[in-house]
């Protein structure tokens, strides 16, 4: 109950504050050059120069504390050492190339890259596709685009399970040992197979994320005019003709979006490893090999943040081709 | 499909199956941790989740009473017992591991040395032998049982209580609604400016934005925990209130300046003429219509907190009192590993309600969504 009062009176004091910020500075500068009087023109020119970083200003404070500083005090760090107090140039990034864990992280770091984009880009084109002119679509389209709700953690939880096993001769409780073993094959302990354990766990997210896909793509269909399809019915493309070769060119700019974006949440990776192997049998990836430099046993900041500057370095290509993107569309 | 030129019915049959398929396979993983958090906890551990509504089968074995539990009775060694426990039926039994099903109920076997054992459909069997038992543990006795199937809620209440799941759910919503509010409320001022506002280094700001928007959260966690220790803010909930408001910015800004910018000009631009303030402009035309925009950002945010595990172990700490869903079901994981009946009905607890907020609020999610990434192409 405290707890609830807690919550109640944070909210009421964040909306009061924003609200009080932003109407009391309004105020003010209104006072200050008053939209009226022999001034009047001179006023109000002034006062519409200021009054955009009335409005932009809780927002760049945020911006700036919570991602710019972090930043450059992440870079700081990592040329420094565990602690932070001796200068130690590129020593903890030379550590990083020789340490094997890390090569490892980047291995499978880039296997997730190349696996999990496009399985998710893929199925979530075919599901778009399939249920695009489908009585029940909706519905099929709610159903695949679910676990997008679900947390990567539950996720874990979920398909921990199917990977379940049980000794051979067993009842497998795992819907996938119990496939394998209904089958006539060997019921396996898939998280600790090497290095097919990486896969299973990039399963994960690909389930996750092809919804995604799926209503992006979806709505790029839609969009494509009827008449090239039309068009090409009409001089006798088949269905896959029709698909392949007029649709999927049309789309390709939505499909690198889709790819970018989802690119982006396989670097981050982090709470599937996390909860299913926590790195271990070969599956580290850099978001879990930073969390346990952080936080476990002593923590080494100065090696945590060369990780989390690699990740940055790693994101740094999208994001300018997002920023250009952004511009074009801009102008 | 009406309408398609060169449509067979054939290829409709087949993209309806399709479709299902890709659907079913789709749904059941979540659809078996539904179903496994209703399941009786010796039920899931001996049959797959699928089988939850026929009755379960086991294998297994029983010893027999050894020979200081033979009574003599019409010139034999008796020993008798029931292999059954209770609830269960007998569906076959067998004398050897080889062929644990080889005899049905009621018949008789012969193990060899004249000894022969009856085990009847009630599960009471009857071993019988001209000589003497001499065998320091009982002989085993195959037993392939039926059990009906059960459906409990009981995992439902344990979980909540026992394990500390109402605790974090509270902590979980303590976390998300502010950390929710919050940024929609500065970001919205923010968008409105970079929307619908001239001033220098506009463009920036905005290409700025673009840029923080795949910021990696990791970049941020040891620079902002020091800065909240320096600050006093240390681990706890303002904390944590704060990092979601600063990640989920970039995100609720882009969003809704998309949005805004288009918004009918002629609109604005009359009620400049009429002498409204920007304020008044701000609050009057521009917030309420762009609801659609603030509601996509708040289910996403909402979607994101709530499910964050990162952020939460952080910059809340990991004690009992303080830990969310998502860290309770980690730890779970840890130390229950193999108890599924609390792990599938913990998972399911936590993400209940996003799911519910996820089929309720659909169609703003998706309309986010497209406002969000289509746009970049």
């Amino acid at each position: 109950m405290e707890l609830f009062w807690l919550a109640v009176s944070t909210i009421a004091i964040g909306v009061f504050g924003c609200v009080a910020w932003f109407w009391g500075s309004n105020l003010i500068l209104d006072r200050i050059y008053p939209p009226r009087g022999p001034n009047a023109g001179d006023n109000i020119r002034k006062a519409n120069q200021i009054r955009p970083w009335l409005f932009l200003g809780p927002a760049i404070l945020f911006l700036g504390v919570y991602l710019v500083y972090p930043i450059f005090d992440s870079l700081w760090r990592s040329l420094h050492n565990a602690r932070g107090t001796d200068f130690v140039g590129g020593g903890n990034y030379a550590w990083l190339l020789n340490d094997g864990k890390f090569r490892e992280s980047m291995r499978n770091n880039l296997v997730w890259l190349l696996v999990v984009p496009a399985l998710s880009t893929l199925f979530g084109l075919i599901a778009a596709q399939l249920t695009d002119r489908l009585k029940w679509g909706n519905i099929g389209k709610s159903l695949i685009f679910m676990p997008m709700a679900i947390s990567f953690v539950g996720a874990g939880v979920i398909w921990k399970f199917i990977y379940e096993y049980r000794a051979p001769g067993e009842n497998q409780i795992g819907l996938l040992n119990a496939i394998v073993q209904a089958l006539g094959g060997e019921p396996q302990l898939w998280l600790t197979l090497i290095p097919w354990n990486n896969l299973f766990l990039m399963i994960v997210l690909v389930w996750i994320q092809t919804g995604f896909a799926m209503v992006i793509l979806s709505a790029a269909l839609r969009g494509i005019p009827e008449e090239t399809i039309e068009a090409a019915i009409l001089d006798g493309a088949s269905p896959w003709q029709v698909f392949f070769k007029i649709k999927v060119p049309q789309i390709m700019g939505t499909i690198a979006v889709v790819w970018t974006t989802i690119t982006i949440v396989v670097l981050k990776v982090f709470d599937i490893v996390f909860v299913m192997t926590n790195g271990q049998w070969g599956t580290q990836v850099l978001a879990n090999l930073m969390y346990d430099w952080m936080f476990r046993g002593t923590p080494d900041y100065g090696r945590g943040s060369a990780i989390a500057i690699i990740l940055m370095i790693l994101v740094t290509p999208i994001m300018i081709w997002n920023i250009v993107n952004a511009r074009r569309e801009v102008r | 499909m009406e309408g398609m030129a060169g449509q067979k019915s054939g290829l409709v049959w087949a993209v309806n199956i399709a479709a299902f398929l890709l659907v079913l396979l789709w749904t059941i993983p979540t659809l078996g941790l539904l179903v496994s958090s209703f399941r009786d906890r010796d039920q899931i551990l001996t049959s797959g989740w699928w089988q939850s509504f026929s009755a379960q089968q086991a294998t297994g074995f029983v010893r027999t009473g050894t020979g200081d539990d033979a009574v003599q009775q019409d010139g034999a060694y008796v020993i008798e017992g029931n292999v059954l426990e209770e609830g269960q039926s007998l569906i076959a039994w067998g004398t050897r591991a080889r062929e644990p099903g080889a005899f049905q109920p009621g018949e008789t076997a012969e193990i060899g040395d004249g000894w022969q054992v009856t085990v009847a459909p009630d599960g009471s069997y009857r071993m019988t032998s001209p000589t003497p038992f001499e065998m320091r543990r009982g002989e085993r006795i195959f037993v392939t049982t039926g059990a009906p199937a059960r459906l409990t809620t009981e995992n439902y209440a344990r979980v909540l209580t026992a394990e500390g799941l109402g605790r974090a759910f509270m902590n979980t919503l303590t976390v998300t609604i502010p950390a929710t509010v919050i940024p929609i409320l500065i970001a919205a001022f923010a968008a409105y400016a970079l929307a619908w506002m001239e001033f220098p280094g506009r463009a920036i700001l905005t290409a700025a934005v673009v840029g923080l928007l795949v910021v990696p959260l990791q970049v941020a966690l040891i620079p902002l925990l020091r800065l909240h220790n320096e600050l006093g803010i240390g681990k706890g909930y303002l904390g944590i209130w704060l990092a979601h408001t600063g990640f989920g910015l970039p995100l609720a800004i882009y969003l809704l300046r998309n949005y805004m910018v288009g918004l009918p000009r002629e609109v604005i631009e009359s009620a400049r003429v009429d002498g409204a303030t920007e304020f008044q402009i701000f609050r009057k035309i521009i917030l309420p219509l762009s609801f659609p925009a603030l509601a996509s950002f708040a289910i996403f945010q909402f979607l994101w907190v709530w499910n964050d595990l990162l952020v939460a172990t952080v910059f809340l700490g990991n004690t009992r009192e303080q830990l969310v869903m998502t860290g309770v079901l980690r730890e779970l994981m840890g130390s229950k590993g193999g108890e599924w009946e609390i792990l599938a009905t913990s998972a399911f607890i936590s993400i209940a309600v996003p799911l519910i907020v996820f089929f309720a609020m659909q169609k703003y999610l998706v309309r986010g969504l497209l406002a969000g990434s289509v746009k970049g192409g």
